[in-house]
């Protein structure tokens, strides 16, 4: 479902030029569940962004789908986006004004689904997060394998065939990083396609599919 | 995005807003009562003036003797000696169809006395008709009689205030006073009706024309009023007037004719002027809450920025974004709009007890133009703050730190 070919993303830096990616040719089948792994600053999270559709390369083309990406307009990206993608935040970023519930409401709410539609499938999702009796809590009032799961369940609940995870443990301790791959994998056994990207090499063990990225590169697959 | 809940949306965002804020509601409050405060204070300006023109009769022309060489307002300055108004010009006006009554009118000076008290007062000549030109109103009595106005008799009409000078509570109809040196028998006393434009009504006392001319021993007229037909027939009685006394006078064109309605409209017009000019430098500190919401918004922006960054990473488009944000600086600003009516409403209270001749009320258009006015200020300058959300770069917004 996923398809790179030469992709290549640079940042100017003052008079620099960094090449946080280079030629990435990577294939991604639809169900894949993939790490990737490396050294800081070896150009991970831009690779993750350039599939999430949040980032644009500068050369190369992404195909999504069988969809070429990289002439799509802003706004056919976004919709893209709210359809087939859903983000995991080491920082969860979750909306802090809102419950767990209503932060997992707010990507049906942005699509514009009726009130009593939205109700029964958030009710869904925080249930498969074991999390429905914290639905009314606000963030702050939630650890953080809660809060992470609580990101979960909202990255999941437009139903999105693509789930990106960018360092999805690194702000938990270990049980309750474990709590949530055991989430992740959950929900790639049932169908959807994950791609983690971590330091942690226990994590990347569990993957089937494993990614070494050096200094922009993909060294190990 | 149901217009339900991006309005929820805003709503719950902006709670979570500061202090700021609320200087923000109360310099947006302060703009927009003040524009309503002084649209009322113009429009009641207004008002009263016309009111007071009004009073004086309608379809009203003044024709002064003398030819003025302003064609506005004011009363000639008499340079040339005119030939003077007589009482026969004045009957004469009665040719014309377009007019529907005339009355001509000497003013002198007498002391007016019953029994021992006495008052120096103003005495006008004049005929019935006067009485529905001026919209006279009776308490006692009757006015002047109809009849041949060149043959006067001695009765007269006192003003309120005259009547209770000479006679107390006691009763003055068909009692007999001294003005001058004649002896004139009460026939009717007006009501307190009080000023109109600086004549007092209520101290005077009124006596036939002709009386009065050889009261006075003057032949001439101080001014003669003439009532118009109607609205539409006042600038061709205004000719009529214009002609058939320059026949009259050798073909001179040596008179004044003042129609009363010019004089409103040209009061009107002022007071309208007056009245958006104030509104218009009160409309300014409505820019300065304009700004105050720009602040107010940009701030929110930055500190939202992960909140923005997520939004686009849950496939908002930047026109959702931009409508997010711009709804809440509308939002900001109809708050504040509300604010400024009520207190509007408090200070016109107010005002309306510490003055309580003035016909002070708040036009209801200025309400719906200082809301009006609130929102296009909000929507103008949220309009930076909100683009500037929708632009952001969703992976620098998500990166960005203290959001
Ligand atoms: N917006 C940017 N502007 C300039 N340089 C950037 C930008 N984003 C990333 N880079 C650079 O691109 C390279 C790859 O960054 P990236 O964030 O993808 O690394 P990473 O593998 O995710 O690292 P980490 O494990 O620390 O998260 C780095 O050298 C980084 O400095
Ligand atoms: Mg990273």
């Amino acid at each position: 479902m996923i398809r790179l070919r030469g992709v290549e993303r640079m940042f100017q830096v003052g008079s620099e030029t960094v090449h946080a990616l280079r030629a990435i040719n990577l294939q991604l089948d639809a169900g894949e569940y993939a790490a990737i792994m490396g050294p800081s600053g070896s150009g991970k999270s831009t690779l993750l962004n350039i599939l999430g559709l949040l980032d644009r390369p500068d050369r190369g083309t992404y195909w999504l789908d069988e969809v070429d990406t990289t002439n799509l307009s802003e706004e056919q990206r976004a919709d893209l986006r709210r359809h087939k993608i859903g983000f995991v935040f080491q920082s969860f970023h979750l909306v802090p004004r809102l419950t767990a519930a209503e932060n997992v409401e707010l990507p049906l709410v942005l699509a514009g689904m009726a009130p009593q539609r939205r109700k029964p499938r958030v009710e869904q999702a925080l249930e498969h997060v074991k999390l429905t009796d914290r639905a009314h809590h606000r963030p702050d009032q939630l650890s953080g394998g809660q809060r992470q799961r609580v990101a979960i369940a909202r990255a999941t609940i437009m139903r999105p065939t693509l789930l990106l995870a960018d360092e999805p443990t690194g702000n938990l301790d270990h049980h309750s990083g474990n709590d949530v791959i055991e989430t992740l994998e959950a929900l790639n056994l049932e169908g959807i396609t994950l791609v983690i990207v971590t330091h942690d090499p226990e994590i990347s063990r569990r993957a089937r599919r494993r990614l070494q990225m050096v200094d922009g590169t993909i060294v190990d697959d | 995005m149901k217009v339900k809940d991006t309005l929820q949306f805003s709503i719950r965002a902006l709670s979570g807003f500061g202090g700021r804020t609320w200087l923000m509601l109360l310099a947006m409050a302060i703009g927009v009562g003040s524009v309503v405060v002084l649209t009322a204070l113009g429009d009641g300006a207004r008002r009263y003036v016309i009111n007071e023109f009004a009073q004086l009769g309608t379809h009203l022309l003044v024709v002064l003797p003398g030819r003025s060489e302003t064609t506005g307002g004011h009363p000639p300055i008499m340079g040339e000696t005119p030939r003077d108004l007589t009482l026969d010009d004045a009957l004469a006006l009665r040719r014309s169809p377009f007019i529907k009554q005339v009355a001509p009118i000497i003013v002198g000076s007498a002391p007016v006395s019953s029994r021992q008290r006495e008052r120096e007062v103003n005495i006008l000549g004049t005929t019935a008709e006067l009485y529905g030109i001026r919209h006279l109103e009776m308490s006692q009595g009757k006015f002047l009689p109809p009849g041949d106005p060149q043959r006067g008799s001695a009765v007269t009409v006192l003003g309120a205030k005259l009547k209770s000078e000479l006679f107390g509570n006691r009763r003055a109809l068909g009692r007999w006073v001294r003005i001058g040196e004649r002896r004139f028998r009460v026939i009717g006393v007006l009501t307190a009706k009080g000023q109109s434009l600086g004549t007092d009504i209520s101290d005077l006392a009124i006596i036939p024309v002709a009386t009065a001319q050889s009261l006075f021993n003057r032949a001439s007229l101080f001014r003669i009023l003439v009532q118009a037909r109607s609205r539409e027939s006042i600038p061709r009685a205004k000719q009529a007037v214009l002609d058939i006394i320059r026949e009259r006078h050798d073909g001179e064109d040596d008179i004044t004719v003042i129609t009363q309605d010019a004089v409103l409209a040209t009061f009107d017009g002022i007071f309208r002027a007056l009245t958006m000019a104030a509104t218009g430098i009160a409309t300014i500190s409505l820019v300065v809450a304009g700004i105050l919401i720009m602040n107010v918004m940009l701030v929110a922006v930055s500190q939202r920025t992960t909140e923005i960054g997520l939004l686009k990473a849950l496939g908002a488009p930047q026109k959702q974004i931009l409508r997010l944000f711009l709804l809440e600086s509308a939002l900001l600003s109809v708050a504040g709009a509300a604010c400024g009516i009520a207190i509007a409403f408090a200070g016109v209270w107010a005002l309306d007890r510490a003055f309580p001749d003035f016909p002070l009320q708040i036009p209801p258009w200025s309400l719906g133009a200082a809301v009006a006015v609130a929102l296009a200020t909000g929507l103008l300058f949220g309009v930076l703050p909100a683009r500037r959300a929708a632009r952001m770069d969703p992976v620098q917004a998500l990166n960005s730190v203290g959001g």
